[in-house]
């Protein structure tokens, strides 16, 4: 949401409509492969389809990328990655100013790419409007920057030598987008690394490629040089593996499944050890202390677990209450859930739409059944909505013991599972008996122990009285199998950044 | 026109004494308007308006940080918008050539306010792991209300390096413009109205300095004060900080050594050191004023600096072909001229110019004097006008001692192709910016200031950030 009254545009007279309106009709432009500023056909002449996941019809199709595309993006990128390439020599400052203008287009096309990020991925669109636009255009005007302050350091070694580290690009980066937050998502991989000078090919997922395409023809029109950024839509065990795999490659960003993240980690390392970042899933434990304010963590934990149907790495799909106040989360939750409306994602009444696909929507469902099997209390919904695809009603499961399938395996669709419990202790390690460790959360006034508890969550992101806060200048990333590296904030240039050490002999040196 | 008035609270006032004070146009001497001047009681009225600014909750305490970087930027886009505007009105009142107005200032005007916009959410503190049952971590606050006055010399560019850091970390801003130069800035202040920066967030005073500047300076509830200038008027506002021991930050005079070794690339020296010297009018606190040549290269360097600045085009600073306007007011006029008949005197050697180049206006000719000797007046005192100091040396330990000894240490250059020369004098140098093979780069991105009395702390880089912020511990 736009806060203090501001506008995000850059120029004052603009204003972002208070209530936007989707586009009817919207015509989907942008569906090739987009390579060197151009747009081009697939080498196999294959292409894949898109679909609406609320109503289940086709979009359009797009070209579908292989391995022989990639190697053609991959050519494209790493001659603008070349030290005598346009971008290469371009004032630091002007790479910011690029990413400001994006930042500046996307804005003016902000209602189109909401209705298209709607269209395809079935989120409400005042979410896709007010949340993921919002998110891109302040990722990116943050990542503007820091264009011009990725700062080495000189540093006084021992001996007569004068020496300076240069923090460089990585070179090619290959990115692989999920399909949750899909534009988000790109931004969160492309701001950096062009921030940090390097050149990029970006895969989009093929539930969600449509957004990630329009991005083409707005880094064309901002005035990027041909082959810094290269789009290609296709599939994981394709497109994806032959970027994972590429020898010219110089580093890859992932995120999506742990089990995915394994498989591009391991191509990473046979193939020639390129730099690898990983943002995976997560079982993210949310404890509510007896003294929390109650309404506040009822909302967040609901918002927590089921914000975009579920499909959510941070989702807070273990939700650890306190025995004394355990009964009363339960009810207000309950109550809580029925004022969720489910349906069409483009009216502004909507909180929940369908879920992305059957893949899923089956995977969620089995899930469900296997709570009710174990033993858990469905406490409300646990069922699809009989005539509508693959929209499933808000479930809460309470009663969920640790080693129930619910309480184990990342769920990835609308159902809350309620856990009680009685010290601080305890807890804190059943929370942290998972091999995942990407967020958790903790409702207290205490402050004691909200600061102790977050010192002892095994997780890259706590929130306290809080939940799915994230803000482009704060970094974001998995302990344990959640994921390698940190993206957002500072930290994520380290991630884009080579670091050369330069050591010169000089004949005196004085301090 | 613009009413060229005092700017309070994103209004328009007259001095409360309703004083007015005349701006001059260099080129032709001829009165361009009267401005409204401040004084003390107008240093009273903006700093109540910057308190109230800085008060907690207040809309600009409360403010996104990544929504000051939105507005610096919004900033930056209003004077690309008016540029043309601007480089003519800093023109009229300063005497620079147009040309430069417009592609140098202005380019760094907007360069300065994007990169500060840009550190605007990115002013981190750190957590610390102290001993004991303890979380510690640090807050870096803005600094509070803050007294800038700024110097004539580069009137925007010296405002946006000022506002920039001052404003990325939240602080808000008594300013002081030059009473010679006070035009433009006043019209960005209306800028800073357009963009809508929060009410008492920027006050602009046109003003003298032993006036409206000193108020400031000793002014009680001011937090911290930034003075561009002469070293001499830096001692006065340090003393009067210490009144209530705000903080201090000085970017002062210069007597900068420019040292061109033998194996140097001479054309390129030259021309270089011509720029070094003559760049706005002289009128550069950087400026390399004494050229130190290696005996082998010395003579055929004086022959071709004379040639070079033979050529130097001096005259109305409107014409595209100028290069050299007139000096900023008679003042300075006066003390050039004085400080040439001071060169003849004391016996170094006239090689060109060495007088007026107008009949109106405040042109003087670009001069040029060898044979100078480290003792005499040239040598010693800061010129800030279109005079060349030229001066033998044999050895780079001879060299780096006499380019050390002055009061001043702003900033230094190295002429030469060895790697080794080249470290070695940058690192004896005792001067806060070193050029090697090149003069007056100045990229906001780095720091720039001055050792000994050319100044205390640095602007520009994050380094200019540290001037503004406080560092608050909790534990």
């Amino acid at each position: 949401m736009a806060e203090n009254g501001t506008t995000e545009n850059g120029q004052p007279e603009k204003k972002i409509p208070f209530f936007p309106h989707p586009i009817k009709n919207l015509e989907v432009k942008y569906t090739k492969v987009f390579i060197n500023n151009e747009w081009h056909t697939s080498v196999s002449g294959l292409k894949f389809a898109t679909y609406n996941p609320a109503t289940g019809t086709k979009i359009c199709d797009v070209e579908e990328a292989d391995k022989a595309d990639v190697d053609k993006a991959v050519e494209a990128a790493k001659a603008a990655n070349l030290r005598s390439s346009p971008w290469r020599k371009m004032d630091v400052s002007s790479r910011g100013r690029l990413l400001h203008k994006l930042a500046d287009l996307i804005e003016r096309d902000r209602v189109a790419l909401a209705t298209m990020e709607t269209m395809d991925t079935g989120k409400p669109f005042l979410h896709a409007f007010f949340i993921d636009l919002e998110g891109c255009i302040k990722t990116l005007r943050y990542y503007a920057g820091w264009s011009d302050k990725i700062h080495g350091k000189t540093m006084p070694v021992d001996d007569d030598f004068v020496c300076f580290t240069k923090h460089e690009p990585v070179g090619v980066c290959g990115a692989i987008i999920p399909w949750n937050f899909p534009l988000l998502m790109f931004m969160w991989k492309m701001a950096p690394a062009l921030s940090c000078g390097n050149t990029v090919v970006i895969k989009p997922a093929e539930q969600t490629p449509l957004t990630a395409l329009y991005m083409g023809a707005l880094v064309k029109e901002a005035g990027f040089p041909p082959g810094v950024v290269n789009i290609v839509p296709g599939f994981g065990p394709t497109a994806g593996a032959a970027i994972a795999s590429h020898v010219d490659i110089d580093k890859v960003a992932f995120t999506g499944s742990t089990e995915i993240g394994k498989l591009v980690k391991e191509a990473a390392a046979k193939s020639n050890l390129k730099r690898v970042t990983l943002e995976l899933g997560g079982k993210n434990p949310c404890i509510v202390y007896a003294d929390a304010d109650l309404d506040l963590a009822v909302e967040e934990a609901q918002q927590g677990a089921f914000f975009n149907q579920g499909q959510c790495c941070t989702a807070a799909s273990r939700i650890f209450v306190e025995e004394q106040i355990y009964e009363e989360f339960v009810r207000r939750s309950v109550e809580h859930a029925g004022k969720r409306v489910i349906g069409d994602p483009f009216d502004p009444r909507t909180s929940q739409g369908p879920q992305i696909d059957q893949e899923q929507f089956d995977k969620i469902m089995e899930l469900i059944d296997s709570g009710r099997r174990e033993g858990a209390k469905l406490e409300y919904g646990g069922s699809a909505i009989e005539d509508r695809g693959l929209f499933i009603q808000p479930t809460i499961f309470s009663g969920v013991k640790d080693h129930m399938r619910i309480a184990k395996e990342e769920i990835f669709g609308p159902v809350q599972c309620i856990f009680k419990f009685k010290s601080q202790e305890e807890v804190i390690k059943r929370a942290n008996s998972t091999r995942y460790g990407l967020a958790a959360a903790v409702f207290t006034k205490s402050m004691d122990k909200a600061l102790s508890a977050a010192s002892a969550l095994e997780a890259g992101t706590v929130w306290i009285n809080c939940y799915n806060a994230l803000h482009a200048q704060a970094p974001f990333g998995g302990y344990k199998m959640s994921g390698n590296g940190r993206e957002l904030g500072e930290y994520a240039l380290a991630e884009y950044t080579e670091v050369k050490a330069v050591t010169i002999k000089l004949t005196q040196k004085d301090h | 026109l613009h009413a060229f008035q005092i700017f309070i609270n994103n209004e328009w006032h007259h001095a409360v004494s309703k004083k007015t004070f005349p701006t001059v146009n260099p080129s032709t001497a001829e009165v361009i308007c009267q401005v409204a001047e401040g004084d003390k009681a107008d240093v009273d009225k903006a700093v109540k308006a910057a308190k109230e600014a800085f008060r907690l909750g207040s809309p600009w305490r409360r403010m996104d940080s990544s929504h000051r970087g939105l507005l610096l930027n919004r900033l930056a886009d209003l004077i690309e918008r008016d540029s043309a505007y601007l480089a003519a009105l800093e023109t009229l009142d300063n005497g620079k050539p147009y040309t430069l107005s417009y592609s140098v200032d202005l380019s760094l005007v907007v360069k300065c306010l994007r990169y500060y916009a840009g550190w605007a959410d990115k002013n981190h503190g750190k957590t610390i792991p102290i001993d004991g049952e303890y979380f510690c971590y640090t807050r870096h606050e803005p600094v509070g209300v803050c007294g800038q006055i700024i110097p004539w010399n580069f009137p925007l560019f010296m405002q946006a390096s000022k506002l920039g850091p001052a404003l990325a970390t939240g602080n808000t801003v008594v300013m002081k413009v030059a009473e010679q130069t006070p035009l433009t800035a006043l019209y960005v202040a209306s800028l800073i109205k357009e963009v809508r920066f929060p009410e008492g967030v920027v006050n602009i005073i046109p003003g003298y300095g032993h006036t409206a500047g000193a108020a400031i300076s000793s002014h009680m509830d001011i937090d911290k004060v930034a003075f561009t200038g002469s070293t001499e008027v830096g001692q006065l506002i340090q003393q009067a900080a210490s009144r209530n021991l705000k903080k201090v930050t000085l970017e002062l005079g210069g007597k900068s050594p420019n040292i061109i070794l033998s194996d140097a690339n001479l054309e390129d020296a030259v021309e270089q050191a011509h720029s070094a010297v003559f760049f706005n009018q002289g009128q550069v606190c950087s400026a390399g004023s004494r050229t130190y040549v290696q005996e082998d290269v010395y003579n055929e360097f004086v022959e071709r600096s004379v040639e070079r600045a033979k050529k130097r085009v001096v005259g109305d600073p409107f014409s595209l072909q100028t290069e050299q306007g007139p000096q900023v007011d008679e003042s300075q006029f006066k003390k050039v001229l004085g400080y040439i008949s001071a060169g003849k005197r004391d016996g170094a050697k006239l090689m060109c110019g060495g007088g007026v180049a107008a009949d109106r206006g405040y042109f003087i000719q670009p001069t040029i004097f060898g044979e100078v000797k480290d003792n005499m007046t040239i040598a010693r005192e800061e010129i800030f006008g279109p005079v060349m100091q030229i001066l033998k040396f044999k050895t780079l330990e001879e060299v780096i001692e006499r380019g050390n000894d002055t009061q001043y240490g702003l900033a230094a250059a190295v002429f030469t192709r060895d790697i080794d020369k080249a470290h070695y004098i940058s690192a004896a140098l005792r001067a806060g910016t070193v050029w090697v093979n090149c003069y007056n780069v100045c990229g906001v991105q780095a720091p720039f200031g001055g050792y000994k009395a050319s100044g205390n702390g640095r602007e520009f880089g994050e380094y200019g950030l540290e001037g503004y912020t406080e560092v608050k511990t909790v534990s």
